[in-house]
């Protein structure tokens, strides 16, 4: 194999693609533990007089995260938050369903021609495009174009904005905008039914 | 008749209070031969004001996307799978409601995309098919025995069961059997799709139910979207054409716009012949299309293939149509084992093939003079759905206008001779619905077929009425039309589409090897309003007590001026459509079997929106209903 760092990619192929989705799984996965981790603190209030909330069902509804509430709720002094797979089993098994997630990234790409990797690509680009699109809202950080200078006021928010290169001195900080960055702002994932084995990302197929 | 408890069945929906008092919604129901959509507005909204239109919500609906997923979305299949015991674990099938008694929604549609033998599809193309009993449960059609069956009117009770769970889910202290709810039928059901539609319902609890055309839900979507504007949109003497090409059917209507006092009336004329023809048939069309080019590369594809290539094709054809630089669009299917690389098929949907198989095979380039084809139905045709033979989405609307030439004519003077000798109706404003036309290729390419027909006769080009949702119009266009039934607001009149008229084998010397002549006897009059009544004077019918007498019963979309008790010895034979037979049965309760009751016929036309045949007693008055579906074995 050859190296040649001075080759920009000039399409997106199936390495890169395979690494920015890897990239938004894994920001997504730690947005989402915020997320249901408030939520399940929440949850484990005792729900004891139910206010009169629109959909007062909700509670006689077994959900996910109570099963795994009742964990965390014990080390509630922890520093570190407790993550249950549930949420990260679900969306591995999304993107599995979806677009070939698993199946894509384990196999060995050594031995195949481009042609045969940008197909498989398609698949797994199209499938992920629609599972982020029905499940996540998001949005760049930043809406300045990249590689354009931009200044930080003082107490901007150090969660959204990570600084690089030169930190040295007092907000506010000028700099060029390398990355624009992604939150997400909605979250809406699939319920789970109760007694659903999250850790089958996808059943093997037997046909009769 | 049911001869075991009669009338049963349509007590609930019968139950109208005329005020509706106790509902705080409106409810629409969309009940679609692929998809269902419930919309609805809150009656009591203490933030609305007096001036504003009614706020429309669509209601999201939970239902199994895999096993033990569940996720909300604006559409539910109607579908309905029967899993077999062990294909599914029961943990997985939990509802937020509660635990699914049957699989219908996304999972159904996709558990029987690779298990065909256990799908319930197109119930409402069933329900509506006359060669069948209804009510006996047939379907899934061709499966093996082992497979539980059910009856179209049952799975469409299914979806409604889903849908009313769903919304007492949401809504507990409002549940959905006390709201006021319209469901929408196609403008071309016959009396007794109307009626089981009706039937479903009611044993699916609903109690305060109304039946609605489909093209008239969606005029009145427009008018709602429109925030009342729609008066500049449109004026006196406008003929709007609603051609609504749903997944499965295609349906026109025709609404005149006259004035009474100042005020804007819509009146729907006409409405057309039910064609099992729609979206799914061009995706399908293209999925076959590309399976001939891999043919011809070499390729040949399975089966679970084919329903790859059809996905795919929705997409590219969707990318294709809206994007006029575009030259192809790639597709890909996966395999189906764990290994995505080497045994990925690609392939590519062009421009030129979308061109050809959709626009060119769907909406072809005629003059209003081609109409399809007469279907001549073999004899010995397989059981199955009367799906249209010619696809030409275009000749079946140039059929249609033709045949209602002159459905305004009474309302004002309208020239409907072209130079030709060529009589049709000149629609002067046009609306779209159904998801086909989200793609401004197809709807500019049936703008300019009917701009062309009115070119040639000489008479101004039709704008299009802008502002639908194409998805959603019919449950929000019926929700809409649930609040303005409680209070001010436009609402388009119409009554029955169509004339009926029940077979009456003439007296006359018998003459071997010929038929009595038949004779058609107007029992309910074209334009017959909901709520109304009349008797058929003039024939009296001598019914034997416990002997089921059937008349072959026919409907009449043209013949609008035959008045009750009107008796045709002679039409066209393009003037009467055979509908399925009815049945009068005299129960044998209080009487000797084999008396003879003389009787006669009157007609009446719901609150729900459903037509009733009755026979009188002549002495005593007492009434029976004459069955529009009649059931098998009786």
């Amino acid at each position: 194999m050859t190296f040649n760092l001075t080759m920009m990619p000039t399409t997106l192929d199936a390495g890169h693609l395979g690494l920015a989705l890897l990239a938004v799984v894994l920001l997504i996965l730690w947005l989402v533990k915020g997320n249901s981790a408030a939520n399940t603190d929440t949850k484990a209030q005792p729900a004891a007089a139910p206010a009169p909330t629109a959909k007062p069902k909700v509670e006689s509804t077994p959900k996910p995260e109570s099963t795994a509430a009742s964990k965390p709720a014990a080390q509630a002094a922890v520093q570190l938050k407790e993550i249950t797979p549930d949420t990260a089993l679900q969306l591995l098994s999304l993107l599995q369903q979806e677009a070939r997630f698993v199946d894509f990234v384990r196999e060995d790409l050594g031995s195949f021609s481009d042609a045969d990797i940008g197909a498989a690509a398609r698949v797994v680009h199209e499938g992920s495009q629609k599972a982020l699109n029905s499940y996540f809202t998001l949005e760049p950080v930043r809406s300045e174009d990249e590689e354009s200078r931009i200044t930080l006021a003082e107490g901007f928010n150090a969660h959204e904005v990570r600084l690089t290169g030169n930190v040295v001195g007092k907000a506010p900080f000028t700099g060029t905008l390398v990355h624009r960055g992604w939150k997400v702002t909605e979250v809406k994932l699939p319920k789970l039914a109760a007694g659903h084995d999250t850790r089958i990302i996808a059943p093997a197929e037997v046909e009769l | 008749m049911n001869t075991e408890n009669p009338g049963t069945d349509d007590l609930s929906v019968e139950q109208q209070d005329a005020a509706g008092s106790a509902s705080r919604y409106a409810v629409g129901i969309d009940l679609g031969t692929t998809h269902c959509v419930l919309s609805f507005v809150d009656l009591q909204d203490e933030d609305a004001q007096p001036d504003d239109g009614p706020r429309l919500e669509v209601m999201p609906i939970p239902q199994l996307l895999a096993p033990g997923t569940i996720d909300e979305k604006w559409q539910l299949p109607s579908f309905l799978y029967q899993a077999h015991e062990s294909e599914i674990s029961v943990d997985d099938l939990a509802l937020p409601w509660s635990q699914a008694p049957v699989i219908v929604g996304t999972l159904a549609r996709d558990l029987g995309g690779k298990t065909p033998i256990r799908l319930v599809s197109s119930a409402k193309s069933w329900l509506c098919h006359g060669d069948v009993d209804r009510h006996s449960a047939f379907l899934p059609l061709n499966s093996p025995e082992e497979v539980p069956r059910v009856s179209p009117l049952d799975a469409t009770g299914l979806y409604l069961d889903h849908l009313r769970e769903a919304w007492d889910y949401w809504h507990p202290e409002t549940p959905l059997s006390e709201q006021d709810v319209t469901l929408t039928v196609p403008a071309s059901f016959d009396p007794a799709a109307r009626e089981l539609t009706a039937q479903a319902a009611g044993k699916a609890g609903f109690r305060h139910l109304t039946l609605l055309e489909e093209p008239q839900a969606a005029v009145y979507s427009w008018i709602e979207a429109s925030n009342g504007a729609w008066r500049d949109q449109v004026g006196v003497g406008d003929i709007i054409l609603v051609v609504d090409i749903g997944g499965g059917t295609s349906d026109f209507s025709l609404v005149a716009v006259t004035e009474d006092d100042g005020n804007l009336l819509l009146n729907r004329v006409a409405v057309g012949d039910h064609i099992l023809l729609g979206g799914d048939n061009m995706d399908l069309a293209l999925a076959y299309r590309l399976k001939a080019k891999l043919a011809q590369q070499g390729t040949q594809l399975q089966p679970w293939q084919i329903q790859g290539i059809t996905h795919g094709c929705r997409d590219a054809k969707e990318a294709l149509l809206a994007d006029s630089e575009l030259a192809a669009v790639p597709i890909t299917v996966p395999s189906r084992g764990s290994k995505l690389l080497g045994g990925t098929l690609r392939t590519e949907l062009t421009r030129e093939e979308v061109q050809q198989t959709l626009v060119d095979g769907f909406f072809p380039q005629v003059s209003i003079s081609e109409h399809p084809a007469q279907q001549t139905r073999s004899a010995l045709a397989r059981m199955g759905l009367p799906y249209a033979q010619d696809a030409g989405i275009s000749r079946h609307l140039a059929a249609f206008l033709s045949r209602q030439h002159a459905a305004a004519s009474e309302l004002f003077d309208t020239d409907t001779t072209n130079d030709d000798g060529e009589a049709f109706i000149r629609p002067t404003r046009v609306l779209f619905n159904g998801g086909v036309f989200k793609a401004p290729l197809l709807a500019d390419r049936m703008m300019s077929i009917i701009n062309g027909w009115l070119r040639d006769a000489g008479s101004p080009e039709a704008t299009l009425l802008p502002g639908l949702d194409l998805d959603l119009a019919v449950a929000r266009g019926s929700a809409y039309y649930g609040s303005v039934r409680r209070g001010q607001g436009v609402r388009i009149r119409g009554g029955i589409a169509s004339a009926y008229y029940v077979g009456i084998e003439s007296s006359m010397p018998a003459i071997p090897g010929m038929e009595p002549p038949l004779e058609a006897l107007c029992v309910a009059p074209f334009g017959m309003e909901e709520g109304s009544e009349v008797e058929v004077p003039g024939m009296e019918f001598g019914l034997v007590v416990g002997a089921p007498v059937r008349f072959r019963f026919f409907g009449s979309t043209i013949r609008r001026d035959d008045e009750a008790g009107v008796l045709l010895d002679y039409w066209e034979p393009q003037e009467l459509e055979e509908l399925p037979e009815v049945q009068a049965v005299l129960p044998v309760e209080g009487r000797t079997p084999g008396d003879v009751i003389a009787v006669r016929l009157a007609s009446r036309v719901t609150e729900v929106g459903t037509l009733r045949l009755e026979a009188i007693a002549l002495e005593g008055g007492q009434r029976w209903q004459v069955e529009l579906d009649v059931r098998e074995g009786q």
